[in-house]
């Protein structure tokens, strides 16, 4: 390769411009995981107040209003802060070494994407402090509580939201053009890895309602400020209508949290296993069907507006649907393991966490889907513990196997496993005493969303808070980790662990700034 | 390897062009955030009854900021361009990039469209007494479910316009706005088209007037549009304010109009440089990105005038 282009193989610039100016698709995958790490650590912090709150019956820390912002903000700040740009992180890092490319397929805008997040949040959290508090409608904003009644502060609420729609939106052309346009030659869709194809399928559903949201907010926006009545009845509007846009937006939303964890874990499985997937085509598959059942499904989250029977009965059994593709991938996972020679390491352990604990989550969901149950559960804790079962032991753990998972490649170091395990033991009992409680809580009948609480609630709310506490602190433990590994510790090898495949194991550890500069051989 | 060439590789593969470090995101991030607050405290002072522009300073800054940095990362991608940067493949991610935005687009639009399909087919049913859900007659009882509505359920919130921007038959078809909106607009998709022909074909000349004349239109869509929504406020008492109708109304052709207003400035970017004598026919992405965008907001345009008009 000395033909003149050494421009181009050079390392990292020097100080803080490295990371603001960068184009580098590693850099900015970096940028990702540490904004999201923080955006955790700030999301977890109002969870905990919630939990400080609930600790006990009765109002004790916080005054409802301050209470009702950290749930809205907590939801947001986790769905949107944490949560989605960690995958993007992820799919920054690891598409281009996983298909082969020189980087992503728009190097510039790919840091505008990463650089309108840390002023879209700065402007969300500022609203806390601002003239009638922050955001306090819930993190699903519903009219006509976030238009008519809601805190000034709304309209900032607002444009983050455009804003982060906007960097969602650049981010996912920006790795679907990678995918299609970037893959060495000889690397077909279906030879592509699963986390290449389910984030494939994310960007498409990212580009698809990311703009639905931007339109959502936008009437909420026309509502508050400019005298239309999109939300209200009384112009010929209808407050169910806001719940219909949003979900459209929401439901996809939902798997666009969890597709890439689909992806991490069918990477990290077979490599524990020391087996090929069980299975490739079937997920490719089941992943696109349940992207695409992902647009059929949303009012299956207003069963109680008071829907025509029809609506019902469709919403019901197209959820129901969804639970066959996502069986198809947990059979797969498990067969996968079956007569494998397993080894557990903490990103096994993560992920066979994972599929234990999203299998929970799912079978709460199809609980849920069940109109006329769902009449019962809605509104309640069991709702709040089925959506925590498929974000935190789902999404959440995902990420973080992924993390320990690559984190040898990224830093050349490799993590220390005890206290890799020690993490990961701390966070799997402090989630099931935080969240399971909530399913009893909730089929007894205790509201979300509310500071105080009927004394017969009182022993498992404070189990769940301990199970807070004791979960939230122990993520301190991973940033420890983290940092230590890329201090030092024992030095990788290229392949890092034995069983793995993939274009990203042939690249040495730490992986070179500019990786693929020339396409790799396929076979 | 006949002719050696500094941006082939031995194994014949084009280096994908990596720029260096970048201050354009950084900077338009803060443009962006600086508008979005001006803005937001704008829009919060209105309401309040604050009577201060200095917000409204703040949102025109933070365009300025971005508008300029926009200019210069167009203007260096341009620049790239002529030194032969870009790859063949890196072109096509321009390409796959313009196709997944505009199909981002269509689904912004896709949120109003079914927001008025979703009151018109069924909220405003309901609250007429009409459908399994009727119920909801019993709060405005003399509320009618026609559509256009012109009677709000609550008149005393949300006052009533004095008519709509419907087809008022073939009547009356000569001075109907919309009509010729339509004509206008369908037709500078065929004259952007000629111009593109113009262009493949080095008919520089051609290639001017049919671009320039696909903006003009461009333009005169806007005015008329301006001229609608004039006589709409003035003589109709059709405002935001009148209910569900102006609403989706308003939002449907406002950003409709909106995204004609940025289409003809990209083609009209587009004009200037081809007086500078910019593309080539067989390397133009920047005036095909935006002729594709012109023809979006085309079929938009048909569907808001089927959907929001002659319906």
């Amino acid at each position: 390769m000395a033909t003149g282009h050494d421009d181009h193989h050079h390392g990292p610039a020097k100080g803080l411009t490295r990371w603001l100016y960068t184009t580098n698709h590693k850099d900015i995958g970096t940028l990702y995981l540490w904004f999201s790490f923080a955006m955790f650590l700030l999301g977890g912090t109002f969870a905990l107040v919630i939990r400080a709150e609930l600790f006990q019956p009765g109002l004790q820390f916080v005054d409802p209003n301050l209470f009702n912002q950290m749930t809205t903000m907590h939801g947001l700040v986790m769905v949107f802060g944490a949560v989605m740009p960690a995958f993007v992180g992820l799919a920054n890092w690891m598409v281009p070494m996983m298909i082969g490319a020189p980087d992503m397929a728009l190097p510039r805008m790919n840091n505008w994407s990463f650089w309108i997040l840390p002023f879209a949040f700065a402007m969300m959290s500022s609203t806390l402090f601002m003239d009638g508090g922050g955001p306090n409608f819930g993190w699903t904003f519903y009219a006509p509580l976030s238009t008519t009644f809601a805190p000034k502060s709304v309209t900032f609420f607002i444009f983050a939201v455009h804003m982060m729609g906007a960097s969602s939106i650049m981010g996912s052309i920006n790795i679907i053009a990678t995918i299609q346009n970037l893959r060495a030659p000889g690397m077909t869709y279906m030879k592509m890895p699963l986390f290449v194809w389910t984030w494939l399928i994310t960007a498409y559903l990212l580009i698809a309602v990311m703009p639905v949201l931007a339109g959502v907010v936008t009437m909420m926006l026309f509502d508050i400020h400019f005298g239309t009545s999109f939300f209200s009845a009384a112009g010929g509007g209808d407050p169910v209508l806001f719940q219909h846009v949003f979900w459209f937006f929401g439901h996809p939303e939902v798997y666009i949290m969890i597709l890439p964890a689909f992806g991490v874990v069918s990477e990290i499985i077979p490599t524990f296993s020391r087996k090929r997937l069980f299975g490739y085509d079937s997920m490719v598959y089941a992943t696109s069907s349940i992207a695409f059942l992902s647009f059929i499904v949303w009012a299956h989250h207003m069963f109680t507006t008071g829907m025509p029977l029809a609506g019902e009965l469709f919403f019901m059994y197209s959820t129901m649907l969804i639970a066959v593709p996502t069986g198809v991938k947990v059979f797969n996972w498990i067969t996968t393991m079956f007569k494998g020679s397993l080894s557990f390491e903490t990103p096994m352990l993560f992920a066979i966490a994972f599929v234990v604990l999203f299998t929970c989550g799912g079978f709460t969901g199809l609980m849920l889907a069940i109109a006329p149950a769902d009449f019962q559960y809605q509104d309640t804790y069991f709702v709040v513990a089925h959506f925590h079962y498929v974000l935190v032991p789902g999404a959440v753990f995902s990420i973080m196997a992924a993390a320990y998972y690559w984190l040898p490649k990224w830093t050349g170091n490799m993590y220390d496993e005890n206290l890799g395990k020690l993490h990961f033991w701390l966070s799997f009992i402090g989630i099931n005493i935080l969240f399971f409680p909530q399913h009893f809580l909730g089929l007894a009948g205790m509201p979300r969303r509310v500071p105080d609480y009927a004394l017969q609630f009182a022993n498992f709310n404070m189990v769940s808070s301990i199970g807070a506490f004791f979960f939230g602190f122990s993520q301190l433990l991973l940033l420890f980790i983290v940092i230590k590994t890329i201090k030092g510790g024992k030095k990788a090898t290229a392949q890092v662990w034995e069983g793995a495949e993939g274009l990203e194991w042939t690249l040495p550890s730490p992986a070179p700034y500019h990786t693929f500069s020339t396409p790799p051989p396929i076979k | 390897m006949a002719t050696p060439d500094k941006h082939t590789t031995p194994g014949g593969y084009e280096p994908y062009y990596v720029p260096d470090q970048s201050k354009f995101p950084i900077l338009a991030s803060l443009g962006l955030s600086i508008m979005m607050i001006g803005l937001g405290n704008t829009l919060n002072d209105i309401k309040s009854q604050h009577g201060s522009t200095a917000s409204a300073w703040v949102a025109f800054a933070g365009f300025f900021i971005l508008g300029c940095v926009l200019f210069n990362w167009f203007a260096t991608q341009i620049r790239e361009n002529f030194q032969g940067l870009p790859s063949a493949q890196l072109k096509r991610s321009y390409v796959l990039g313009m196709y997944w935005f505009i199909f981002s687009e269509v689904m912004f639009f896709c949120a109003f469209f079914g927001a008025l399909f979703y009151v018109r087919n069924f909220s405003v049913q309901w609250l007429a007494g009409v459908g399994e859900k009727g119920i909801s007659h019993a709060q405005w009882q003399d509320f009618q479910g026609t559509w256009p509505v012109i009677n709000n359920p609550d008149p005393k919130t949300f006052a009533n316009p004095e008519q709509s921007m419907a087809w008022r038959g073939f009547g009356e078809a000569l001075s109907y706005l919309p009509l010729w909106n339509t004509i206008l607009l369908l037709s500078s998709s065929v004259t952007v088209h000629i111009a593109h022909v113009a262009l493949k074909n080095k008919n520089r000349k051609q290639l001017t007037i049919w671009l320039g004349l696909t903006v003009l239109l461009g333009i005169t869509f806007l005015v008329l549009q301006a001229r609608e929504y004039t006589e709409a406020y003035k003589e109709l008492g059709l405002t935001l304010h009148s209910g569900i109708y102006g609403s989706t109304f308003f939002l449907l052709t406002g950003f409709h109009g909106f995204h004609v207003t940025l289409g003809a400035f990209m083609l009209s970017v587009m004009w200037f440089r081809v007086l500078k004598g910019h593309f080539k026919p067989e390397d133009h992405f920047g005036f095909e990105a935006a002729s594709w965008y012109w023809h979006f907001v085309d079929v938009v345009w048909v569907g808001l005038f089927c959907f929001v008009y002659l319906l």
